[in-house]
């Protein structure tokens, strides 16, 4: 069993008057994709923000590595190698593809100091961004932001990336792209924590599973059993996910 | 009986009922309590500051809009008195129709203001606003054939209003009522008569839509209200009431200029007695208003006495001098947007709960 | 800002759509230009008004720039950014007044005064930021309330320390007078203005364009709390935006008190409203937008100014209006808001 290089303990959040999470325990082990698979509503954004410091959690701990974070401000948090990749995608749409490249590299000051390597890999994965590098990225597709969001997360070595439902409203061969792009990050012993309603995506690329409901994981297994028992999935998800494949 | 009256809007709190009623009584009683003419002067600021700003605590208090146009209603409805009275003679004709004018064309502007902040975001709407006040105020200089320009316009009231008139020969109950009097008392009625329905506006069905505006507006127009009607309603409803204390302050001082009705520093009294009194509870407008003149009034006067006790020290003598009370009164102004965000109305109410009803949730 | 990004996208490949400049804002700026020449009759009129107008805006833009940012970046409403203009005008007279004591050349006496406005201004800023501004971050009826509070503390302080009457603040002997192109009078005073304004706006564009900080900034106005998640602390840039938007503004006012000549308390005031037309012109938080809105806030100023001088101001606020029916949400709005 891999080490933990996050877990979460008890967290509840509060957004306002609003409990949205209930006393979340998660472990997401190291060097694999762990799926959030869930209803609508059931929390799994508000756990990533909570993980992010975006929506602090209001009890219970969150580790990473070992160290407490669910105290710290979202930037130290990103410094301690958590990228995270939003459902909205938070892409800077007055910059262009290339500043916001430049602006997720903080080692970079500009352009020239980007690694040229790493980028060339990343136009292997995502042709398109270095097709309209010097674009705005307003005028960008919305599965070329999508791309463009996930090459900002992986511009420079991470030890985590928090991905929030990543193929919403894309084309399956975009979402082929991006499956292809998250396993050879996977190859690179990346963790990654993927919300995902694409079954598809979810099979392909999931090594453990958490479900959540009601602002609480209610399950957790490999992706393997989840993907053997349809009861299951029809239990926990209120659908069978093989009819979404 | 008192509940219909304040339209169930009770004040909550023994405090704020004890100040309420002493604060009533004093102002109805004040000719005879207060008859010197400075003092009368005071009270009768206190009685159109408290319609001022009860109008302007209607648009801030309960829908949540920052406007900085209000000083211009307010002048609208002096001038509309002034104007008319200086060219039509003086009579209550001439008041008439210089108020009926002051109301068209304050329900036009603030129509089209309110229309207008349609189309832009709240922040643009306060920063119009504050041009759009500036500008008028300007205006109100240059058009001097019309408005008396920097010096303004004196003119003469109806006959019943003017100092000289003496209805009774012998004192009433130790005063000799003439015009002022009498016109003290106009404004008494009409200020009361105008709280009371603005109290029953608030508390109707249209005001609660007001107060859910205000709390989320996405909400209420999403549930089926148009945000829009509802704001431009308030908008006008306040602009008309600012209005008519403007004329009454006309028909009090007889005499109306830019510095009276529209300088930005009426505004900003405006602001600091809604947040001293208390946004968004009307009666807030009436302990700030007593509370803020009666200060103002005599801060110059402490500030004096405060400047002879200082005499010769170098820094401390610029600070403390009687020019200088606006430096305090705005020292007093930040202090309290700290110290006193829910206004004295607020403390009181939050205290009465605490004290009285534990397990009471508060209405807000 | 897209310019430099179109120039350089179409060095990339013809095969790339490009990515459209809106123009349209510049033609209407051409346009007043335009018209007014008919309007104003003489030529020689036209291009004195033209340059004074031009200078003007530029000034005004010194001042707005910062106001902009502030609000695009930090989500504050400053409604006291006058106080730092008024500091700025009143420290000129004080350091040219010494200067013409001491004996000082003309254009050394101007550097000196802006130098020293924009030192004081900046270190109020700072005072300003922290004592009354970051208290009520996030809230902006009392941020509107606070930072109104706070400029009539300034103000009634700067009476304090200037008196409350009106100071002269004449041009040094090299500045006064005008070169002449034919009919028209080009005022000395104007250009220098307008150069200093351009020099301003150059190295706005360069830092927010060419440097990283510039990028967070550019970012930061459109998506907050993504620069963080990306791992920049943000909030402290805050201070630094506000401190350098403060220090712009005593420059502004140095220049603006040099082009009236005098100086009173009220000018934060005066000058505040015009900032606040020219950045709902040009859209909260667009540097571009607010150049934009300041030079046509400045040629309709003085355009009105000869044709029909009572109507002066309200040229502005029409033109605010005409716009914001136009595009409510000002000339180039910034988006993610």
């Amino acid at each position: 069993m891999s080490d933990e290089i996050l877990c979460l303990r008890g967290v509840h959040t509060h957004i306002g008057a609003y409990h949205i999470l209930h006393g979340v325990d998660l472990q997401v082990p190291e060097g694999q994709v762990t799926m959030l698979l869930g209803r609508n509503g059931a929390g799994k954004t508000t756990t990533l923000r909570t993980v992010m410091g975006l929506t602090p959690a209001s009890q219970g701990s969150i580790t990473f590595r070992g160290q407490p974070i669910q105290a710290r401000e979202t930037p130290d948090i990103a410094q301690l190698g958590i990228a995270y990749v939003p459902e909205t995608m938070g892409i800077f749409t007055d910059l262009t593809v290339q500043e916001n490249m430049v602006l997720a590299a903080r080692a970079a000051r500009h352009a020239g100091e980007l690694d040229q390597a790493r980028l060339d890999w990343i136009f292997g994965l995502f042709p398109a961004l270095k097709k309209f590098w010097l674009y705005p990225a307003g005028k960008l597709s919305g599965g070329q932001k999508q791309m463009l969001a996930v090459a900002r997360a992986i511009v420079e070595p991470r030890a985590l990336i928090l991905v929030d439902e990543p193929s919403k409203g894309l084309a399956p061969s975009i979402v082929a792209n991006l499956i292809g792009a998250l396993r050879e990050l996977k190859a690179q012993r990346t963790t990654i924590l993927l919300v995902e309603q694409n079954f598809q995506m979810a099979r392909a690329l999931g090594d453990t599973v958490a479900v959540m409901d009601d602002g609480r994981v209610v399950h957790r297994g490999t992706m393997a059993e989840l993907a053997a028992d349809e009861g299951l999935q029809q239990r926990l998800l209120g659908l069978s996910l093989g009819a979404h494949a | 009986m008192l509940n219909r009256l304040l339209s169930h809007d009770l004040p909550r709190s023994r405090w704020l009922a004890a100040a309420l009623l002493v604060i009533l009584v004093v102002l109805a009683l004040a000719p005879f309590l207060f008859p010197g003419a400075k003092s009368m002067s005071v009270v009768a600021k206190i009685l159109v500051f408290i319609l001022l700003v009860a109008s302007y605590d209607l648009l801030l208090g309960y829908t949540g809009i920052v406007s900085f146009a209000h000083t211009m209603f307010f002048g609208i409805g002096a001038y509309g008195i002034a104007i008319a009275s200086e060219k039509l003679g003086a009579g209550w004709g001439a008041v008439g129709l210089g108020l009926l004018a002051a109301a068209v064309v304050s329900v036009l502007l603030s129509l089209l203001i309110g229309l207008f902040s349609l189309r832009v975001k709240a922040i643009f709407f306060a920063m119009i606003t504050l041009a759009v006040a500036t500008a008028f105020q300007t205006l109100a200089s240059q058009l001097s054939d019309f408005t008396g320009g920097e010096d303004g316009l004196t003119f003469r009231n109806p006959e019943w209003l003017s100092p000289s008139f003496e209805p009774f020969e012998t004192e009433v109950l130790g005063l000799l009522i003439d015009g002022k009097a009498l016109t003290y008392w106009l404004l008494f009625v009409t200020v009361l008569a105008l709280f009371l329905l603005l109290l029953r506006i608030v508390n109707s069905p249209f005001g609660r839509v007001l107060q859910a505006i205000r709390e989320n507006d996405f909400r209420a127009e999403a549930i089926g209200y148009r945000t829009v009607i509802y704001r431009t309603l308030s908008n006008v409803v306040s602009a008309l009431f600012a209005t008519i204390a403007g004329a009454l302050l006309a028909l009090w001082l007889r005499y109306v200029g830019p510095d009276t009705t529209l300088s930005f520093e009426i505004m900003l009294d405006i602001l600091l007695i809604v947040v001293i009194g208390g946004m968004g509870t009307l009666y807030g407008a009436v302990i700030g208003a007593v509370l803020f003149v009666v200060a103002q009034n005599y801060l110059q006067d402490l500030l004096a006495v405060g400047a002879t006790a200082v005499q010769g020290v170098p820094v401390l003598q610029a600070v403390i001098a009687p020019d200088r009370w606006l430096l305090w009164l705005g020292v007093a102004f930040v202090l309290c947007v700290y110290f006193f965000p829910s206004g004295i109305v607020g403390r009181w109410r939050a205290a009465a709960l605490r004290a009285g009803n534990p397990r009471r949730t508060p209405r807000r | 800002m897209t310019t430099a990004n179109v120039v350089a996208a179409s060095a990339v490949g013809a095969a790339i759509p490009k990515a459209s400049f809106d123009w349209k804002p510049i033609v209407l700026l051409l346009a007043v230009m335009a018209l007014a020449v008919p309007a104003i009759g003489s030529t020689s009129s036209w291009l004195t008004l033209t340059v004074a107008g031009l200078a003007m805006g530029l000034i005004v833009f010194v001042i707005a720039s910062g106001l902009t940012l502030i609000f695009g970046l930090m989500d504050v409403l400053n409604f006291g950014h006058g106080v730092f203009i008024a500091l700025g005008a009143f420290v000129a007279t004080s350091v040219m007044g010494y200067g013409a004591g001491a004996g000082w050349g003309g254009f050394f006496s101007i550097l000196a005064a802006m130098g020293v406005a924009m030192a004081v201004a900046g270190a109020v800023g700072w005072a300003f930021e922290r004592i009354i501004v970051r208290p009520v971050y996030g809230l902006h009826l009392k941020q509107i309330l606070i930072t109104m509070g706070g400029m009539i503390v300034g103000e009634e302080i700067i009476k304090v320390i200037w008196g409350p009457l009106q100071i002269a603040l004449p041009l040094p002997d090299e500045l006064r007078g005008a070169w002449l192109f034919g009919d028209a009078a080009v005022e000395k005073y104007r250009v220098l203005a307008a150069a200093i304004g351009l020099v301003v706006l150059a190295v706005l564009v360069y830092t927010l364009n060419r440097t990283k900080i510039g990028l967070l900034i550019r970012a930061g106005v459109q998506d907050r709390s993504m620069v963080e998640a990306l791992g920049y602390r943000i909030r402290r840039l805050f201070v630094g935006v506000f401190v350098a938007g403060s220090a712009l503004a005593g420059l502004g006012g140095v220049l603006w008190g040099l082009y009236q000549q005098s100086v009173t308390p009220q000018i934060g005031a005066q000058v505040n409203v015009l900032i606040f037309i020219v950045i709902i012109i040009g859209g909260l938080g667009s540097t571009f937008g607010c150049l934009v809105g300041a030079l046509l806030v400045g040629l309709m100023a003085n355009y009105t100014g000869f044709l029909a001088p009572k109507v002066a101001l309200f040229s502005n606020i029409a033109l605010m209006v005409a716009i914001l029916l136009w595009r409510p949400q000002g000339l180039y709005p910034v988006t993610n808001r």
